[in-house]
């Protein structure tokens, strides 16, 4: 029993591209809660809410929702072990779903804005 | 590029978004790290329509003393600009995706500049209002 066995090292990845990839989907879920939060406030300023403020409230935190469940599905994906072989691209499902949860954002802002 | 031949290449591009598979079956796949460079760039894209997003929410409820009216249209300004960029953003990506699966080059773009102006000049013009008061 020595240390001499052929064991197949997994490819050590020196830019740590998948780990940086998770991060920019962490840091774009945080910027996605800033900007949910600040439409949320948005409401609470004028008051009482009404009927139609709370359904937008709701509307507005299953968008966040949405994108909080499309990041995390895809930094599963990246953290699945490199010997598992090199990560898939990024679906075009995912970067719809994405930019679908922020043109959400941008309707229901306008409609509590204006 | 003439502004026809610009809409019939978007319309190609648009093709793209609702059918991977079309996407998948151009050229070969490119090193996995390409194609997670062109996900964070993506990601970066989406992080800017945020940003303008949140602008938009910021001018509306830290600047009470402006105009109803200079403050709804800096607001909208802000907000389309991040609705934009969120639709480029992923033509954006499904461009470079399949440039790379072609071995071409990548696409170059007017955008950023067209969007630094755009925020440049917004910057100017709430400076200038909020500086000279122009309030209700």
């Amino acid at each position: 029993m020595s240390g001499t066995e052929e064991r197949p090292e997994p490819a050590r990845d020196p830019g740590l591209q998948p780990e940086r990839t998770r991060m920019a989907w962490r840091r774009t879920t945080l910027s996605c809660a800033v900007a949910v939060v600040l439409a949320w406030r948005q409401v609470l300023l004028t008051g009482e809410p009404t009927a139609a403020e709370v359904v937008l409230v709701a509307l507005l935190v299953l968008a966040g929702l949405a994108f909080l469940t499309a990041a995390h599905t895809r930094i599963r994906r990246l953290a699945a072990p490199a010997a598992a072989g090199p990560p898939r691209t990024m679906g075009i499902r995912t970067a719809l779903l994405a930019a679908g949860c922020t043109l959400v954002l941008v309707g229901l802002g306008a409609a509590i804005t204006l | 590029m003439s502004f026809p031949d610009r809409v019939r290449a978007f319309a190609v591009d648009l093709r793209l978004w609702f059918a991977p598979e079309r996407l998948r079956s151009e050229g070969s796949t490119p090193d996995y790290r390409f194609s997670l460079a062109n996900e964070r760039t993506f990601l970066a894209w989406l992080r800017t329509a945020f940003a303008l997003i949140g602008g938009g929410f910021a001018v509306d409820q830290f600047l009470p003393s402006l105009h109803q009216t200079v403050r709804t249209v800096f607001t909208v300004a802000l907000l389309a600009g991040g609705a934009l960029c969120a639709v480029r953003s992923v033509n954006h990506w499904v461009r470079c995706e399949r440039a790379m699966r072609r071995g071409e080059d990548l696409p170059s773009s007017r955008f950023p500049a067209l969007l630094g102006a755009g925020v440049g000049l917004l910057a100017v013009a709430i400076a200038a209002v909020v500086l000279l008061g122009w309030t209700r």
